[in-house]
């Protein structure tokens, strides 16, 4: 049987979670200093910084954005370490969202159950944008399609069928108990942050110790040699595309229960683009073979930040996402420089 | 060196295989077929869809995305992709409806420069910087788009009606007529030379063959002493400026400098070149089936409209995002089955 180390790229991912893995890389160095720096510049110089946990809608920006965007942004980490991409996250998002109060606000008989109700409201969305992401999956395995084209059908059509789901309504529900997955709180740490942290880990953890985790990286790497050493690179490819679904879901489940209604025209809007920029500043490379996961959730932070702050100091938005694309340009070129 | 001899020669010996060839050439022109079958269709079923009225509209509006389709092509062909035209386009039409009463030409210049600008930004930092297309052209998506709502003031400019430049939205008329038809509108020339210049140039000059030689194997083609990175830097402009141009034609059809428009577009145009034909790892495409693809995708919508007013069916506009997947659904899926290479193992897509 052929010996996976020399397929996989690393040999890191023998060892156990460690806080120093990190920090591997000078790579990462850059972002956590510009992490630390704005951090820095925030608390000295915004009143009220750590507490701006409940800004108002009109700014759009809100450090617990964060958490949708770094749940997207892990799966599609994968994604992308399978050299794939996913364009459909946002879609998903809106269909998961859309789904979402159908179930829980229903009266037929087993869901007025509230128990049941939130419960199935939570699970059916995430298996819906799970089968659409196996959809997706089947796309790019089964028809060998590009990634990018194959998730374009979703990305084209999904939020049609979202908005279709949801007849193009609005729909506000206030004071169920699903809106606790976006305001509720365990011991005072939001929940979506919880939830946030919970699928990080566990990503992160599947990706260093599993041997699915293993197969991701080497299908990424040398997709022809995994596949003669006798890895299921389908398999694992039509799982990574389930598993960014399932997340996508997820995050628009959050973002409906935060805004206590669901937009099928506006949730997940721009929702792969900012996963796709998070992941690059995270350092994942494009070619695949690699899942920073935890860089991922670094890169989304400093993204959020940087709007954040921006915002804050009444820079008027349009020139923050000026500031923005060059931020995220200027990270990436950096990680180039030092890979190569 | 044992990297040059890819499945790219496998595939080119392969390619002799006649029978192979002709399938290739049916999924070439398969677009072409159903474009075809689809207006044989619609001029059946709908009363109004022959009319000279109807094919120019379609035709006008549907320019501007082809101009954005053949820089795309040239893009695509050498393995990369372009994202920003879309808000490129936003960006040029502000710049347009600003320039605008200072006449014609000024305002082309503004949109070419413009166009140059992004363009080079662009290209160099895929062709030099080594930065990922796919990255580099997202960042200017935001960049450019915050550049347009910036110039605009976060409103829709209104392009000064009484300047020569609203003779771009006009038709040009010959001096005699050709089945009954005295003029065609002015984009529609403008799409045509284009066409017709990018066709020229992919199969006709050295720069076309580069093209598809980076796009076919980057390693080798740098290695036969193509200037890559030139080449790469090129396509990237090329794209642009095309895309600022449309932009100038949108903003002289709407009488608007609309920031906020263009969302999206550049997945059309890339929507577009992939049903015409042309692959997206590269190598290997054609200007004039995207072309075709534009048409094709555009006929769809047209066709949408024409169901709707006929009233039998409503098609909300939910559904026609629903249909215009679907319809690029059946067409990936269509091409994968009639050729053997789409979907290379291992290979990058961006």
């Amino acid at each position: 049987m052929a010996n996976l180390n020399h397929v996989a790229p690393q040999q890191h991912m023998l060892r156990r979670f460690s806080l120093p893995r990190l920090l591997r890389g000078g790579q990462t160095y850059g972002v956590v200093g510009t992490l630390v720096a704005l951090i820095v510049y925030n608390l000295v110089s915004t009143p009220r910084f750590l507490t701006f946990d409940g800004l108002t809608e009109a700014v759009n920006v809100n450090l617990l954005q964060v958490a949708p965007i770094a749940i997207v942004a892990t799966g599609m980490t994968l994604v992308i370490a399978t050299g794939g991409i996913d364009l459909s996250v946002g879609s998903l998002m809106a269909i998961a969202g859309a789904v979402a109060p159908l179930v829980f606000l229903s009266t037929l008989p087993l869901l007025s159950n509230p128990f049941i109700g939130i419960t199935m409201g939570i699970i059916v969305p995430l298996l819906i944008a799970g089968l659409f992401g196996l959809f997706n999956g089947f796309l790019v395995t089964t028809f060998r399609i590009q990634p990018i084209i194959a998730t374009l059908v979703l990305f084209i059509a999904g939020r049609g069928i979202a908005q279709v789901i949801s007849n193009g309504n609005i729909q506000v529900f206030r004071g169920s108990n699903f809106v606790l997955l976006g305001s509720g709180r365990i011991l005072n740490i939001p929940v979506q942050v919880l939830v946030m942290l919970i699928v990080i880990i566990v990503v992160a953890w599947v990706v260093r110790t599993t041997t699915f985790g293993r197969y991701l990286l080497a299908t990424g790497g040398n997709e022809a040699a995994s596949r003669l050493a006798g890895i299921p690179t389908d398999r694992v490819k039509r799982t990574v595309y389930v598993i960014s679904g399932v997340l996508a879901g997820l995050a628009g489940l959050i973002i409906v229960a935060i805004n206590s209604s669901s937009d099928a025209s506006n949730v997940g809007l721009n929702g792969e683009l900012d996963a796709i920029a998070a992941v690059a500043v995270g350092g994942t490379p494009f070619t695949g073979g690699q899942a920073r996961v935890w860089g991922t959730l670094l890169g989304a932070l400093l993204i959020q930040l940087i709007r954040f702050t921006l915002v804050t100091k009444d820079i008027p938005l349009p020139v923050a996402q000026i500031i923005n694309a060059a931020i995220i340009l200027f990270v990436v070129y950096l990680q180039r420089e030092r890979k190569s | 060196m044992a990297g040059i001899v890819s499945s790219k020669g496998e595939r080119s010996a392969w390619l002799a295989n006649s029978f192979v060839r002709s399938r290739l050439l049916m999924q070439r022109q398969g677009a072409l077929l159903m474009l075809v079958l689809l207006i044989l269709f619609a001029s059946l079923r709908y009363d109004g869809f022959l009319t000279a009225f109807n094919i120019f509209h379609l035709l006008s509006y549907n320019s501007l995305f082809g101009l954005i389709a053949l820089g795309m092509t040239f893009v695509i062909m050498t393995g990369g992709i372009d994202l920003s035209v879309g808000s490129l386009v936003a960006l040029s039409s502000v710049v347009a409806a600003r320039v605008s009463p200072h006449g014609l030409l000024l305002t082309l210049a503004a949109c070419l420069g413009v166009g140059l600008g992004v363009g080079i930004i662009n290209g160099w930092a895929i062709a030099w910087l080594k930065i990922p297309p796919f990255i580099t052209t997202l960042a200017m998506l935001l960049a450019a788009r915050g550049l347009a709502l910036l110039l605009s003031n976060n409103a829709s400019i209104v392009v000064d009606t009484t300047s020569d430049f609203n003779v771009l939205a006009n038709n040009f008329t010959f001096g005699f007529d050709i089945l009954g038809i005295g003029a065609i509108p002015i984009a529609v020339v403008i799409l045509i030379i284009a066409y017709a210049v990018g066709a020229i140039v992919l199969n006709f000059t050295r720069f076309g063959r580069h093209v598809l030689a980076v796009g076919g194997n980057e390693e080798a083609a740098r290695l036969m002493g193509l200037p890559v990175e030139r080449i790469q830097f090129t396509v990237y402009v090329m794209s642009s400026v095309l895309a600022a141009l449309a932009g100038a034609l949108l903003a002289a059809q709407t009488f608007n400098g609309l920031p906020t428009e263009g969302v999206g577009w550049e997945l059309t145009a890339i929507a577009a070149v992939v049903v015409g034909g042309t692959l997206l790892s590269g190598g290997m495409g054609s200007v004039l089936t995207s072309l075709v693809g534009v048409l094709l995708l555009g006929l769809i919508f047209n066709i949408l409209n024409f169901e709707n007013g006929r009233g039998l069916i409503s098609i909300t506009s939910f559904w026609q995002s629903v249909i215009r997947g679907a319809f690029l659904l059946v067409v990936i899926i269509l091409q994968s089955r009639l050729t053997r290479t789409r979907g290379k193992v291992g290979q990058t897509p961006l």
